[in-house]
């Protein structure tokens, strides 16, 4: 192994070849003939295409109006498995009975993919906003508990004991005692959550949805328009990217701020 | 220590036995939650008796999850005999790793999910289309994890193993991948994961056959009883392979104290 860590440079120039050699590639078939451009449009028309999309409509909207209606989806179901899964990870961090009843019934839905909740939530929210809304939940759920309740249970017992010899009423050991010292595990389990969130609306409106970025790539694969659905993958992919780099800076904002006061 | 657990069993049992007591008081007793919603016990045997004996959908349930089953395995084979192999020799040179590196990035932030028309349009609806985007949403996890499992070895090993001039076939053989395998079936663990869940998603948006098939039809059919059918069947098999891969692990890493647990 070469554990000289390489220079500037030559990170620069190897990772230069590399996307070169990549886009390269991606041009070289689609030009060329090899894959028809039908199905393989080089990058050029892609790029072409996403600026199109910015103004112009198809299937029914612009780009950023599919890309809105997603994101208000997109937040309401990430907020209620916060607003759920958070205080539930809490108390069952708090109260051994809870812990013990929820955790089985927990453990067994875990193996069911949040997608296959499709049906039945299009049977019950039906598939304008209120069923894509509980497939995002039952996908950012999840981390959202489990990281709530791992950060409770594992907080120092010292503090505890030092609370219930004071007579700390529950409401509050859980509210000044438990919060507090849970916040980095729930952030880091807010930051899953919000990946597995983007990921099962993205699931959600290829199946279900009548508007949205997943609803735009369908209509255009029906149509066999391969450059917009190149332009729905990238769009999801950066507005992704985007998500998670701010709430990095949140955590890591947040991390400063309480080594501060510390 | 036998109280607590026993007593956990129990409460478990007890969670257990009170769903299914709820789920008959509210569907089949009161009828409070309507059949059109959610199938009453009955129902949802019915409807298993029906798609054991008859099927539904085109085939048995048998056939539907062997169908599944198939896809998955094979997806989850190809994404690891690629992913991890790309990933420990992104760990074991900087150069690689500085030159994979920055497609890795780019391609990485698309959901799995989302590759789903693009691969409809190339693959068309059959089995080849399916295996892609399992490939595609298993192979990340792969790669991560074995990068990381080489990049985590520590120093001195590596030393001493090169000090006593070992060959580099040896190295890899028995130094690297030893060392990274822990970390390795950790990113095969996430890899079966997202199968699943890209194989289902793949499955609902158009398929001939297999489990996601099976709630496709249910859901156009508003059929309450079979879509319970079909998401059980999903938890299944989603729990048995799991079960397969932990016994896998168990067993490639009997040697390694840490991970016996």
């Amino acid at each position: 192994m070469n554990d000289r860590p390489l220079s500037f440079a030559e990170t620069f120039f190897l990772g230069l070849a590399g996307l070169v050699g990549f886009i390269g590639l991606w041009t070289f078939l689609s030009v060329s003939g090899i894959v028809p451009r039908q199905f393989l449009p080089n990058p050029l028309d892609v790029a072409t295409r996403f600026i199109q999309l910015l103004s112009a409509p198809f299937a029914g909207a612009t780009l950023p109006m599919h890309l809105a209606s997603s994101f208000e989806r997109y937040a309401y179901g990430v907020l209620l498995a916060a607003f759920v899964g958070v205080p539930l990870g809490l108390l069952m961090g708090w109260f051994r009975l809870l812990d013990d009843i929820v955790t089985p019934i927990f453990d067994g839905l875990r193996f069911i993919a949040p997608i296959a909740w499709v049906p039945f939530a299009a049977l019950w929210f039906g598939t304008g906003i209120g069923g894509p809304v509980m497939i995002i939940f039952a996908g950012a759920f999840p981390p959202c508990l489990i990281n709530a309740y791992r950060g409770a249970r594992f907080v120092e017992p010292r503090l505890i004991e030092a609370g219930r010899m004071l007579g700390t009423p529950n409401s509050r050991m859980i509210l000044e005692v438990l919060l507090p010292a849970a916040v980095p595990s729930i952030i880091a389990g807010l930051r899953v959550s919000a990946g597995l969130g983007w990921q099962s609306l993205v699931g959600a409106e290829l199946i279900v949805a009548a508007a949205g970025v997943g609803f735009m790539m369908v209509q255009a694969q029906g149509s066999v328009q391969t450059q917009t659905v190149m332009v729905g993958m990238i769009a999801i992919g950066l507005v992704g990217m985007l998500i998670d780099v701010l709430l990095r800076q949140g955590e890591a904002w947040l991390r400063r701020r309480r080594g501060l006061e510390a | 220590m036998k109280t607590p657990s026993n007593r956990k069993g129990l409460i478990g049992l007890a969670t257990l036995a009170g769903l299914i007591i709820l789920w008959f008081l509210l569907t089949s007793v009161t009828g409070w939650v309507s059949g059109g919603r959610f199938p009453s016990p009955a129902e949802f045997w019915m409807s298993l008796k029906q798609i054991s004996g008859r099927g539904y959908a085109g085939a048995t349930l048998a056939s539907h999850a062997l169908h599944s089953l198939k896809l998955v395995a094979m997806g989850f084979v190809v994404a690891v005999l690629t992913g991890v192999p790309l990933g420990l020799w992104m760990g074991w040179s900087r150069r690689a790793e500085a030159f994979i590196n920055p497609v890795f990035l780019i391609i990485r932030p698309i959901p799995p999910l989302a590759w789903i028309p693009l691969a409809i349009l190339w693959l068309g609806l059959g089995d080849a289309a399916k295996i892609m985007v399992i490939w595609f949403s298993a192979f990340v996890p792969s790669v991560i994890n074995a990068f990381t499992g080489v990049r985590n070895i520590e120093r001195p090993v590596l030393e001493a193993a090169r000090m006593l001039g070992t060959p580099r076939w040896r190295m890899v053989r028995e130094v690297i991948l030893p060392a990274a395998s822990p970390m390795i079936f950790t990113g095969l663990r996430l890899s079966l994961q997202a199968s699943w869940t890209t194989l289902v998603a793949a499955e609902l948006v158009g398929a001939l056959m297999g489990v996601g098939f099976v709630l496709n039809m249910a859901q156009q059919d508003i059929y309450p009883g079979m879509i319970l059918v079909g998401m059980i069947t999903v938890g299944l098999l989603g729990w048995a392979t799991t079960l397969l891969l932990t016994r896998a692990e168990r067993r490639a890493l009997a040697w390694n104290v840490a991970a016996r647990d």
